[in-house]
């Protein structure tokens, strides 16, 4: 596969390895925010490779972790409404909400469809008339234009069975509740694929705002080995900038037609994060002028109090970076994957299933 | 509005005149045997000498028919396979059908057509069989189980039992292929015909092995749901021992590796139709791989680890990049992620 | 939550700004096929580009020449012969 094969070349990484090593001369934290670093760290085994006194931590960069329970519930609401299919990306399906998930709500006989593009969940709208698909729309900067074109597409074809059930969210405001204080980080990989579209600039109020060495990383081996060698030698230096270590996808204002595209569609709303409460403005939510794609004005859902967190479930403390997997009591024990008490667990790129299914334990 | 007659209605089932009729005209004309010809309640086998081996699946897939295959050639090299996976040579399979009311006639007569050329090249007759019918609704087009009856060798003891440190770990061939291509044709991902279905009868290939190498396999396993991570970690508990793996050595065709990037599924937890894992005593290792070699199942096999003298239970996979990670079973369907 | 691969492009349809014909590419890699959308892409690829896929869409069009830097400078990187910059 080209521009995927040369960035897995062994060699390549080993020699980065060996830089890594030489460039860690104290104990360094470095946070990744992003669910796909944190697969593919695990995937290829890039940890054993790190030395001893690197640690990357796992912050809230995984869309389905971050996804309150209550909004779980949102689309299971949905979900038993008889004349509605609900689409939704994989990830989604077997997260808990308080009353169960939407697998479970499959099995009861609610009509749940796995799709792969929010272009899916508008072919299934023109193949049901009779139904109204709610697309459920979760993830960050590099999915929300993805969604906001399928909106766009459908206004423009006046479709009137087709609607998105928004749980989107945008990385900034995150940080400054993360980083605020006295944060224990001396650097931020920052995820390629958001930055493709919101640009390298972007990421430049983080670096200063909190002192903060950042690298832009891209997502394979020897992407992900290089960024964190730049990370550790901005680290040594205690230097707060933003580095760009994935040019080929990353340039300087990203992808700005499609975030106007976005912020054409949606408007920032305060968003509930598993964990973290109530951020401001970290949301996104369908405007006024697109009212009949939007799920929550096309459905009558009561706002119901968000049920408490399992008890003992340290998911907000695991996203947060304040403790690893392992650290949960629950951890392998009463939460595994076959029976996951929250997000983390269930999301394969959560950071205690990716942890279970590929680290130690 | 469905022509009665070109569908599978109830009164096919129901034992009556059309149950008979059914019968003679897809099964019989396709499976014609002595022992299955006289429909008699049982069918009789002659006395074997030796110990028999005995398995039952049963197959839902879902679409009935894609690339490499369908349900009713997986129905017969599943069972054989399992068969062969106790070093055992195939005597006779029963065949059972639930079949869902409104099924187009001519699906079941191209599902048995498949069944008679894999028993025909497996080289296996179906000797017993039975058919049921239900409503609408009550079963997704087609099930069919098929259970098969084999006899082991004196002498053979092929189990996990028999797996010791050093044995060297081989995978018969390309990883993943008849996982990921289902999950494409169920879900129509029009990835554009790379992909296809590896399944096979492996009881040829095992019995030469077997006869040319005895005492020299200890374990076979055919890695099907789970895919070989999840076998692997099985077989790595039950026989209390330790593994490693090298990613690089693992067969893997690109079209099947590039799809499963698209998708965020690991190919290590997709289900194989026609492959095996070997557990093997180290002095023959490269003779059975030569052997594997000349024989069309086992074209691409490959030599992917050796069991190790370390915590019992423990699978450590080398990555590509020369990493290391522990490989861990697969719990529940493998969910294609986006995010 | 970046999961997303580099497709190069076999064909390039529907940029006449027609609503019924809605721009896509068809792409593919290792033989493996998809048709995915360029409604968000930055820059219109042309035959023979590579573009960055993730959820049925195309994100970014690649630079051959600077994807060639890109990995230019990581061997150089590896080596131990740059600083960053």
């Amino acid at each position: 596969m080209k521009h995927v094969d040369e960035y897995r070349d062994r060699k390549l990484v080993k020699s980065l390895a060996f830089r890594l090593t030489g460039q860690v001369k104290r104990p360094l934290r470095f946070m990744e925010v992003c669910g796909t670093h944190t697969m593919n760290i695990f995937r290829f085994g890039l940890r054993s490779l790190f030395p001893a006194d690197l640690e990357v931590v796992s912050g809230p960069g995984c869309p389905v972790c971050v996804t309150d329970s209550a909004d779980i519930d949102v689309c299971i609401a949905a979900a038993e409404n008889e004349n509605v299919v609900i689409a939704t990306f994989g990830d989604l399906v077997r997260v808990p909400g308080s009353r169960g998930s939407l697998a479970e709500s499959r099995a009861r006989g609610a009509r749940v469809e796995i799709v792969y593009s929010p272009i899916d969940a508008l072919e299934l709208a023109r193949a049901h008339k009779d139904k109204l698909v709610v697309f459920v729309g979760i993830g960050f900067e590099t999915t929300v234009p993805t969604v906001a074109a399928a909106v766009a597409q459908a206004a423009r074809l006046r479709m009137d069975n087709f609607c998105v059930l928004s749980l989107h969210k945008v990385m900034p405001p995150v940080f400054a509740r993360l980083l605020a204080g006295n944060h224990q980080l001396d650097g931020l990989l920052c995820p390629g694929h958001v930055a493709t579209i919101v640009g390298r600039r972007a990421f430049e109020p983080l670096a200063l705002d909190y002192g903060l060495p950042c690298v832009i990383g891209g997502f394979e081996p020897v992407d992900i080995m290089q960024a964190l060698v730049q990370l550790a030698e901005l680290a040594a230096r205690r230097e707060a900038k933003v580095v760009n270590a994935y040019p080929r996808a990353v340039a300087e204002d990203g992808n700005s037609s499609a975030w106007r595209l976005v912020t054409d569609i949606f408007q920032p709303v305060d968003a509930q994060w598993r964990g973290l409460g109530t951020i401001k403005s970290s949301g996104l939510a369908i405007r006024d002028v697109y009212a009949a794609f939007d799920a929550r004005r096309r459905l009558d859902f009561e706002t119901e109090t968000p049920a408490p967190p399992s008890t003992g479930c340290r998911c907000g403390d695991v996203i947060c970076g304040r403790c690893r997997p392992v650290d949960c009591g629950h951890f392998g024990g009463s939460c595994t994957p076959g029976h996951p008490l929250g997000p983390c667990m269930v999301s394969s790129e959560g950071s205690c299933a990716a942890f279970y299914r590929y680290g130690e334990h | 509005m469905e022509n009665k007659k070109d569908c599978v209605t109830l009164d096919h089932g129901s034992g009556g005149l059309a149950a008979r009729e059914l019968v003679q005209e897809v099964f019989l004309s396709r499976l014609n045997n002595s022992r299955l010809a006289p429909l008699e309640d049982s069918a009789v086998l002659p006395a074997v000498k030796g110990r028999l081996a005995f398995t039952t699946d049963s197959y839902v897939v879902d679409p009935l028919f894609f690339p490499g295959g369908d349900i009713g050639a997986l129905a017969v090299n599943g069972t054989v396979n399992d068969l062969a996976m106790r070093g055992a040579v195939p005597l006779a399979l029963s065949l059972g059908l639930i079949i869902e009311e409104g099924l187009p006639l001519e699906v079941l007569e191209r599902v048995v057509d498949s069944i008679a050329a894999a028993a025909e090249t497996a080289g296996v007759d179906v000797v017993t069989g039975d058919t049921k019918v239900v409503h609408r609704g009550a079963a997704d087009k087609l099930f069919i189980n098929t259970s098969g009856i084999g006899s082991i060798v004196e002498g053979v003891e092929i189990s996990p039992g028999q797996v010791r440190p050093g044995d060297g770990i081989i995978l018969s061939g390309t990883m993943a292929d008849h996982g990921i291509t289902v999950l494409a044709e169920r879900e129509d991902l029009g990835f554009g015909g790379q992909l296809r279905s590896d399944t096979f009868a492996l009881n040829h290939v095992v019995a030469a092995l077997v006869e040319h190498f005895p005492g020299g396999i200890h374990a076979l396993r055919d890695p099907t749901r789970g895919g070989v991570a999840t076998t692997l970690c099985e077989i790595a508990v039950v026989s209390g021992s330790s593994m490693e793996i090298w990613e690089e050595r693992v067969p893997l065709n690109r079209p099947v590796a590039v799809a499963c990037e698209i998708l965020g599924i690991d190919p290590f937890f997709l289900a194989n139709e026609g492959k095996c894992l070997l557990f093997v005593d180290p002095a023959v290792e490269g003779e059975i791989l030569k052997a594997l070699y000349r024989h069309p199942g086992g074209k691409q096999a490959s030599l992917i680890g050796r069991v190790t003298d370390g915590e019992a239970g423990r699978v450590v996979l080398h990555t590509a990049v020369a990493g290391q990670r522990l490989m861990t079973p697969l719990t529940g369907d493998p969910l294609p992620r986006i995010c | 939550m970046c999961l997303a691969i580099p497709m190069r492009v076999l064909e390039v349809r529907g940029t006449g700004g027609d609503m019924l014909e809605p721009p896509l590419a068809v792409v593919e890699a290792e033989g493996v096929r998809r048709e995915v959308r360029l409604d968000i892409v930055d820059r219109l690829p042309v035959v023979g580009d590579y573009v960055i896929v993730h959820a049925g869409f195309a994100l970014h069009s690649l630079d051959e020449q600077q994807a060639r830097e890109n990995l230019d400078l990581l061997a150089m990187m590896a080596a131990g012969g740059n600083e960053t910059r």
